[in-house]
C-alpha cells in the first residue's frame, strides 16, 4: 500500500487531521535540509513535501524563489533530493513523501529514470504544478507504473466545468490551493475554504488537503477543521531565511528553532476538531 | 489550405500542439483562465465587428500596411541578391509588436478586463502595450528586469509617459525571462480583471497560435506586396529569431510555398561555442518553462540558463513552439549572428540606406550580408526590418567606445 494512502487510513482511524510540511531539498545546504527534515517528524510533520529546487518557480512567491536559488547553488539539485530521501526512508519507514516543483529538472533527468529512482528512494506522491491534467499523462502514467501518486490541484478558479477535469483520475490525495495566486501570499476565509473542500468532497472520495497562505499555528488550526491536512512552506522557509547570516549559512540552532515553530503548527493541527 | 494534409501551416491542433511542442504547462488556477482566453479568441476572429475594428485600428493608429522597399543601395553594395525590406520599422512605436498588442488588447476589451499587464526585454512590446494600454483606457503594468532597464532607460520613460507602471523585476537574471516569470506571478493572483499581453509567440496556448494569427499581416502584406512590384513571390525570406514573433509573422503565409526559402537568425553573442548566447534552437534542449515545451537554453540538471545578446529583445533562454517544430521537419533554416556581425550590419544599414535597424532586425541583416553576395541578382529576399534602432544607439556607442552622454 502506497504510504500516503496508509497515512491518512491511520489518521481516520485515530480521528485526526494531519500536517503537511514543505521544505526546498537542499536550503541553504544540503547537510542542514537533511539534518531539519530527519527532524520534521517527531516536530509534528505527518507527511513531508520536498520541493525539487528550479531556477523559474512562477507559481511559486518570492520565499520559495529566493529558497530555490539558494538549494541550486550546491549543485546537482535533483541527485541531492533523491539522496535526501533515501536517508529519510532509512530511518522513517511510514512518513509519506511527496516531491512537489515543475517538470522541466524532471524531463532533464529523463521521465523513466527519475520515476525508476525517486520510487526506490521511497518517494510516495508527486506535485508537479506545471502539469495540468491536459499534459500531466507522460509522468502520470509511468509514475502510477512506480506506484507513486501523481496529486491533482484544484483551485478557486476551478468552476463547476473544471473541478471534475481535475478530478478526474486524481490519486493520493487533492491538493486545495486557497487563494489564486502565489505560494505565501494572501490568506483565504475559512468560510471560503470550508466551502471549497465541500464541493470537492461531494465529487471525490479522497482526502483534501489545503495549502497557500498558511502562515501561523492558528491557521494551520482552522484549516484543520475544514480539511483533512494544512500545508505549510512559506512560513517555515521564511524561519530559515531569517536564520541565515551574511554568507548564507544556517546559524547555530536554525534546525531547532525551525523545528519548534514546526511543532507549534502540529499543535494547531491537533488542536483542530 | 487549413484542411490540406502535409501542410506547414495547419498547426497546432486542437490542444495547441505543434507537434511534441507546444501546449500549456501553466498552474491549475490559470488553466480555466486561458482556456477562456482562447475561446474568446475563436470567437472574436470570425465576428464582422472585431475584426472590421482590428482591421481599422491596423490602417490608421498603426499605419499599415508597412512600406515594401527595394534596398537599392544595400542590393548594389552586396552585389547579388536582389534585396527588399519590409519596414516594420514604420510602425507606430517603431516595431511590429504592435501588431499583436492591438490584437489582444481588443480580446482583453471584449472579456471585460480592465487591467492589462505584459513582461518586456527591450522594451518595444512594453511600449506596445502600454501604448495600447492608454488608448482603450486600461490600467497597465509592464514586467522588466533591472538589467533590461538600466539598458533600455529611453523605452522606460516612454512607457511610463503612457501612463503604465514598470515593474523591476529582480528575481533570477533580472531580465526578460524573469520579468515573464513575474507576469505570470501577477496573472495568476489577479486572474479576476487581468489580461495578460504576451510578446511573443510563445506561453500557453493559444498564445503562439493567436500572436502568430495577428503578426501574419507581414507576411500577407507582403506576398501581395511583392506581386505588385516583381510579379512573383520571393525566393527567401530572412527574419531575427528570439521568440520569433516577427519571423513568424512574415514566414507563416509562405509556409506551404515550399520552394520559399526561410532563413532565421538567432543571437549568437559572443559565439555558439562560448556560453554567452541565445540560440535556443542550435545550443537548447526541448524543455518546459513558460507555459510551452519548447527547446531552452538549460544546463545538465534542466535549470534554465542566462542568454546573453547585445539585442535585449533577443535576449530569451527559449523559442515560439512553432519554430521547434519547423525547425524539426527542415521547413525553415536557424542560423545565426555573433553581436558584433549585428554590430556591423547596424552601422552598414545606417550608411547605405538611412535607416537606424534594430539591433535585433541587424542579426537578419548580418546573415544577409553574408549569404547576398552568392547569390543570383535575380534571386529575390524580403528581409523583416522587424524595429528601428533609436532604442539602441546608447548599446551601439557604448560598443564602438563613443560616448554621447
Amino acid at each position: 500500500m502506497n504510504r500516503i494512502d496508509a497515512c491518512f487510513a491511520r489518521l481516520k482511524a485515530d480521528k485526526r487531521k494531519a500536517l503537511v510540511t514543505y521544505i526546498q531539498a537542499g536550503d541553504p545546504t544540503q547537510d542542514f535540509c537533511t539534518e531539519l527534515l530527519m527532524g520534521l517528524p517527531t516536530a509534528g510533520a505527518d507527511i513531508i513535501e520536498l520541493g525539487m529546487p528550479f531556477s523559474d518557480p512562477s507559481a511559486d512567491g518570492p520565499a520559495i524563489d529566493k529558497a530555490a536559488q539558494r538549494a541550486i547553488k550546491g549543485g546537482a539539485p535533483m541527485v541531492r533530493t533523491l539522496e535526501m530521501v533515501q536517508k529519510f526512508r532509512a530511518q522513517h519507514s511510514e512518513i509519506p513523501v511527496v516531491l512537489m516543483g515543475y517538470f522541466n529538472p524532471i524531463m532533464a533527468y529523463g521521465v523513466d529514470r527519475f520515476c525508476a529512482d525517486a520510487a526506490s528512494a521511497g518517494v510516495d506522491g508527486l506535485i508537479i504544478v506545471d502539469l495540468p491534467p491536459e499534459e500531466d499523462s507522460e509522468l502520470k502514467i509511468p509514475a502510477a507504473k512506480s506506484g507513486i501518486h501523481f496529486i491533482r490541484l484544484a483551485t478557486p478558479t476551478s468552476d463547476d466545468k473544471r473541478l471534475p477535469v481535475v478530478l478526474n483520475g486524481a490519486s493520493g490525495f487533492v491538493y486545495y490551493v486557497a487563494v489564486a495566486g502565489i505560494t505565501g501570499g494572501k490568506s483565504a476565509t475559512t468560510a471560503d475554504t470550508g466551502a471549497a473542500v465541500k464541493r470537492i468532497k461531494a465529487l471525490s472520495d479522497l482526502p483534501v488537503a489545503v495549502g497557500f497562505g498558511i502562515k501561523t499555528p492558528g491557521q494551520a488550526e482552522d484549516v484543520a477543521c475544514v480539511a483533512d491536512a494544512a500545508v505549510v512552506g512559506s512560513a517555515i522557509i521564511d524561519h530559515i531565511a531569517t536564520g541565515l547570516d551574511e554568507n548564507g549559512m544556517p546559524e547555530a540552532g536554525l534546525s531547532e528553532k525551525v523545528l519548534k515553530f514546526v511543532s507549534q503548527l502540529a499543535e494547531g493541527v491537533r488542536a483542530a476538531d | 489550405m487549413k484542411d490540406t494534409p502535409n501542410s506547414f501551416s495547419h498547426m497546432p491542433d486542437e490542444r495547441g500542439h505543434f507537434g511534441a511542442y507546444g501546449g500549456r504547462y501553466v498552474a491549475e488556477t490559470l488553466m480555466p483562465l486561458v482556456k477562456a482566453v482562447e475561446a474568446a479568441y475563436k470567437k472574436a476572429i470570425v465576428d464582422p465587428a472585431y475584426i472590421a475594428e482590428f482591421d481599422s485600428l491596423n490602417r490608421h493608429y498603426i499605419g499599415r500596411p508597412s512600406p515594401l522597399y527595394y534596398a537599392e543601395r544595400l542590393t548594389e553594395h552586396l552585389a547579388g541578391a536582389k534585396i527588399y525590406f519590409k519596414r516594420e520599422e514604420l510602425n507606430h512605436t517603431g516595431a511590429h509588436k504592435i501588431n499583436h498588442a492591438i490584437g489582444q488588447v481588443l480580446l482583453a476589451k471584449r472579456m471585460g478586463k480592465t487591467r492589462v499587464i505584459a513582461e518586456t526585454g527591450a522594451g518595444q512590446h512594453g511600449v506596445a502595450t502600454a501604448t495600447v494600454a492608454a488608448r482603450f483606457g486600461l490600467k497597465c503594468t509592464v514586467f522588466m528586469g533591472e538589467v533590461d532597464m538600466a539598458r533600455q532607460k529611453p523605452n522606460v520613460f516612454r512607457m511610463k509617459l503612457l501612463g503604465a507602471e514598470v515593474q523591476p523585476v529582480t528575481s533570477g537574471s533580472a531580465t526578460l525571462k524573469d520579468a515573464m516569470n513575474d507576469a505570470l506571478r501577477d496573472w495568476v493572483t489577479n486572474v479576476h480583471d487581468t489580461f495578460y499581453i504576451i510578446g511573443t509567440v510563445a506561453g500557453p496556448h493559444p498564445y503562439p497560435m493567436m500572436v502568430r494569427d495577428f503578426q501574419s499581416i507581414i507576411g500577407r502584406e507582403t506576398r501581395e506586396q511583392i506581386m505588385d512590384m516583381e510579379g512573383r513571390l520571393p525566393d527567401r525570406l530572412v527574419a531575427c529569431v528570439g521568440g520569433g514573433s516577427n519571423a513568424i509573422g512574415l514566414f507563416h503565409p509562405f509556409l506551404d510555398d515550399t520552394h520559399i526559402i526561410c532563413d532565421a537568425v538567432e543571437a549568437a553573442g559572443h559565439g555558439l561555442d562560448t556560453d554567452k548566447h541565445a540560440c535556443s534552437i542550435a545550443g537548447g534542449r526541448p524543455g518546459v518553462l513558460h507555459g510551452n515545451k519548447t527547446y531552452l537554453l538549460q544546463d545538465a540538471d534542466g535549470q534554465i540558463t542566462e542568454a546573453h545578446s547585445i539585442s535585449a529583445g533577443l535576449d530569451y533562454p527559449g523559442i515560439g513552439p512553432e519554430h521547434v517544430w519547423l525547425h524539426e521537419q527542415g521547413r525553415v533554416n536557424y542560423v545565426s549572428a555573433t553581436d558584433q556581425e549585428a554590430l556591423n550590419a547596424f552601422q552598414l544599414c545606417c550608411e547605405l540606406e538611412g535607416i537606424i535597424p534594430a539591433l535585433e532586425s541587424s542579426h537578419a541583416i548580418a546573415h544577409l550580408i553574408r549569404i547576398a553576395p552568392d547569390l543570383p541578382k535575380d534571386h529575390l529576399i524580403v528581409l523583416n526590418l522587424s524595429g528601428r534602432g533609436d532604442k539602441d544607439i546608447f548599446t551601439v556607442a557604448d560598443a564602438l567606445g563613443e560616448e554621447i552622454g
